[in-house]
């Protein structure tokens, strides 16, 4: 096969023949580093079962369980270094043009600017699978290596992330070869990859979402293990704590990412479309999310023990449907670079994934009893509860909402839309619920709250919730006009208000906190709130979470206030949107080897004066003749003024400019700092009492305030 | 009696306040180009790119500029709203609609997620009051009995418990 792929190449110099001969080594070095990767991960989850199987029953063995056990580990450890080169072949592969592999000539071409190539690597089908599989290594070589926090509980662990291993090595060897060779004569240039993955975002982005998506597997893993090996306590959630953290960051800067990748790219003026593969990222960010609030019950208080299990069964099974959705086609979607029928892999994976998570639970069930039960409908715990309850119904409603136009077809034969108006109406209202839910949570103590505390810790959230109102109407944002009531308008107003009663509860808490510090070490206020912040990272630094939420909430609702205005510009011909005029200053072309461009010269004014120049851009790729928007982008903190070139009418010649003001969408790429400032914060390790007693001299009273009004 | 009396007037003011809001919600838009706007946000682009009709921006783009033609000859000829969307299912099928409709089916789509949001609020609440009288019983007892060090142990877990997430 390899001498097919090359025989209109006979006539090439020595130095072509010994590329060729390389390349035609890599393609090979590859496909059998990816047979040796799956052979490892197969002896690993065997070896791993039999080993632990004699341990667990005290069966006499032929060999030490023991040492069969730390070979099945020492595999996997190898495993890694076999998918890393395989990863590595590819990446060799791309950057030496070698189109005799189909996936390269596919995706990738000469004139490709190198970091594109390296995101040619995800653009497919095989190559994101190996991406998977890759990053599936790398957490499984760490885990493997720090085995000896506990070496059974790493070891049920490590058989299990086997088992998932195996699943995508062998999709990778026998469903979806990322080295397989291009039939007939190798072309001199490949396709080229989608123009619209050709921006610095598509390098980052999907590797971030990746390794959330993947990383979820690891708790999976831990969870599945302790509950198989009925382990005592609450270990194994100390265990994933941080693996479960640092996976839910980089979910969620991959999905911020893509946010601003479409919004930057697309050239519509927003940034979430309820795609179906955006809503499949956004799924097991929502139980993820729960999974991270319902775990401090176990750890408080020894509760919600099979509520925990199954929240990270169904995080894993959603990563595994999101990349179903993704690939196989199932429901219409504008991602539909990668689709193919690997589909029903995936489906009979996740039915033995589900099966075996099903047999475990019913097997040990009596292992996950709640040690107490809620006491009060008032308090921390409920709102835990409250706070899990709506993430999954959100959960549910985009699942729904994704899965309704094949339900629809399958039942009545009839294939719906469902689109943004769908979720608006339905997701908006819950998502406002959430965000209450997050202000008042903090607020409640555990076990119970007393009506008194109550009203004394709601006083000023509620007194922000009115005055935001007041102050909102005031300044024109009137959700009833002309009789009629702007739906979008009023969700604003209510996200707005919400969002300032949320903040107000949180940085009280930050406030009384910091007071108490500071009057007994007789510090400032901002030495007394870092003590404060340091003294328990966990708690503090999730409000700071919370405070990144809140600001992205704000930028959400901006969208609201949203207009824009198209106009055909010629030279010197002006338009005007919001407190700019925009007048076209000169128009040009521009070429590289990559594609051709043409872009305007706006000078925009603003209060009469000269403020700045932008230059949106229209560009067509060469080597696949797709155009693509290059917006341009003036961002402030009250608003972004988004400009989009959209070509020429062909009837006048003259060029079409779409101007956007999107107010506060800044707000929403902030909140996403916030957001990871919080959670790089809470995976530092509080000051132990000790280190705490030693840097501060404590006056009097407790190291750290109670919730104020609590009856404990 | 008189919690009867106050029964009824929480009652009515509910009533009152969820028909305002139906109201509120039920009512239109007034002018055309607000009804214009109102619409293309109800309506998808049929050239496959899976964008609302409003949204589009391919420049050439083979439909959305005659989509648009359309909905605005409906709105000039006076047409209802439903009309309207009825005309587009006619010629473009049940996949023009940006999200279900309200009959049939459809309804499923807006109603399950309503549906499974109040079944599992109300179980909660259930859940969280059948626990909680259940255990205040059970630690009224409890204490009691008591002797003094275990109920300063209670008393030093309650304190521990208290200060953090």
């Amino acid at each position: 096969m390899i001498e097919n792929s090359h025989v209109g190449e006979v006539s090439c110099s020595p130095l072509r023949a010994r590329i060729i001969l390389e390349s035609s080594f890599m393609a090979a070095f590859g496909t059998i580093a990816l047979l040796i990767a799956f052979a490892l991960a197969a002896y690993n989850l065997l070896a791993g079962i039999l080993a632990l199987r004699w341990i667990a029953t005290g069966q006499p063995a032929p060999i030490s369980p023991e040492r069969l056990a730390d070979t099945a580990r020492r595999a996997g450890i190898a495993g890694f270094l076999a998918v890393t080169a395989a990863a590595f072949a590819l990446v060799w592969s791309v950057f030496t043009n070698d189109f005799s592999i189909t996936y390269i000539m596919e995706h990738s071409n000469r004139a490709l600017p190198g970091a594109y190539k390296f995101s040619a690597l995800w653009s497919g089908q095989e190559g994101s699978l190996l991406l998977w599989a890759w990053l599936l290594a790398v957490y499984g070589f760490v885990l493997r290596l720090t085995h000896k926090t506990d070496v059974k509980l790493y070891a049920y662990a490590g058989t299990i992330l086997a088992g998932v291993q195996v699943f995508f090595l062998a999709v990778l060897c026998f469903a979806a070869p990322p080295f397989a060779l291009y039939q007939g004569v190798t072309p001199d240039d490949g396709n080229g990859l989608n123009p619209l993955l050709q921006y610095p975002e598509m390098v980052i982005h999907p590797p971030m979402l990746y390794l959330g998506y993947v990383g979820f597997c690891i708790p999976f893993c831990f969870a599945l293990g302790a509950l198989m090996m009925r382990y005592p306590g609450e270990k194994w959630i100390k265990v994933t704590r941080v693996w479960t953290m640092v996976t839910w960051l980089f979910l969620t800067a991959g999905i911020f990412l893509g946010m601003h990748w479409a919004y930057a790219v697309l050239g519509w003026g927003g940034y979430w479309g309820w795609d179906p593969v955006e809503n499949a990222s956004f799924m097991p960010w929502l139980t993820g999310t729960a999974f991270l609030h319902s775990v401090m019950m176990q750890e408080k208080r020894g509760m919600m023990k099979s509520w925990n299990v199954w929240l990270i069964f169904s995080t894993f099974l959603l990563t595994l449907l999101g990349t179903l959705l993704t690939r196989a086609g199932l429901v219409s979607s504008v991602h539909a670079f990668a689709q193919s029928s690997i589909g029903t892999w995936f489906v009979v994976f996740m039915a033995i994934v589900l099966a075996v998570c099903i047999f475990t639970y019913v097997l040990n069930r009596s292992h996950l009893k709640t040690e107490h039960h809620l006491e009060s409908l008032v308090s921390r715990e409920s709102s835990f509860l409250f706070n899990n309850l709506v993430l999954l119904v959100a959960c549910f409603v985009i699942l729904w909402g994704t899965l309704f136009p094949v339900i629809s077809e399958y039942v009545v034969g009839n294939k719906v839309t469902v689109g943004a108006p769908f979720y608006n109406r339905v997701a908006v209202p819950i998502g406002i619920f959430l965000l209450l839910l997050t202000g008042v949570g903090p607020l409640l103590p555990w076990r119970a709250a007393s009506f008194k505390s109550i009203r004394r810790n709601f006083v000023l959230p509620v007194i922000a919730f009115w005055v935001t109102v007041i102050v909102v109407l005031a300044v024109g944002d009137r959700p009833w006009k002309d009789g009629s009531l702007d739906q979008g308008n009023f969700y604003a107003l209510v996200a707005f208000a919400v969002s300032a009663a949320v903040m107000t509860a949180i940085l009280s808490e930050f406030l009384r906190g910091a007071q108490v510090i500071s009057r007994q070490t007789g510090r400032n206020l901002f030495a007394g709130l870092w003590l404060l912040t340091r003294r328990n990272t966990r708690r503090y630094g999730g409000y700071i979470i919370h405070i990144g939420v809140v600001i992205v909430v704000i930028g959400l609702a901006g969208s609201a206030f949203n207009r824009n205005i198209e106009s055909e510009l010629a030279l010197h011909d002006k338009m005007n949107i919001g407190p700019y005029t925009l007048e076209c200053v000169g128009f040009s072309q521009d070429s590289n080897l990559n594609y051709n461009s043409e872009f305007a010269l706006l000078d925009v004014y603003s209060g009469g004066k000269k403020a700045f120049q932008m230059t949106p851009e229209k560009r067509v790729y060469l080597i696949t003749g797709q155009p693509q928007t290059m917006v341009a982008i003036h961002s402030v903190p009250s608003w972004d003024l988004y400009v989009v070139y959209e070509g020429t009418n062909p009837d006048s010649g003259q060029p079409i400019i779409k101007a956007y003001l999107n107010p506060l969408v800044g707000w929403i790429w902030a909140g996403l700092v916030v957001l990871v400032f919080g959670t790089l914060l809470a995976l530092v390790p509080s000051l132990s009492p000790a280190t705490a007693s030693l840097r501060v001299p404590v006056r009097t009273g407790p190291s750290e305030p109670a919730p104020k009004g609590g009856h404990l | 009696m008189i919690r009867a009396k106050r029964s009824d007037i929480w009652m009515k003011g509910l009533q009152a306040g969820i028909l305002a809001i139906a109201v509120c919600f039920s009512l239109g838009a007034t002018d055309a180009s607000s009804r214009y706007n109102n619409l293309n946000h109800r309506l998808m682009c049929t050239c496959g790119c899976a964008e609302i009709l409003g949204e589009c921006n391919h420049v050439g783009c083979p439909n959305s500029t005659g989509e648009l033609k359309e909905l605005s000859a409906g709105i000039e000829s006076g047409q209802s709203d439903q009309q309207i969307l009825d005309s587009f299912v006619v010629k473009y099928g049940a996949v023009v609609l940006a999200a279900p409709t309200g009959h049939g089916f459809d309804m499923v789509a807006w109603i399950a997620p309503f549906a499974v949001f109040g079944a599992a609020l109300l179980g909660t609440i259930l859940l969280v009051r059948r626990w909680s009288v259940g255990r205040t019983a059970a630690v009224a007892v409890d204490l009691d009995t008591l002797d003094p060090a275990e109920r300063e142990r209670r008393e030093q877990i309650r304190r521990d418990t208290g200060g953090g997430q």
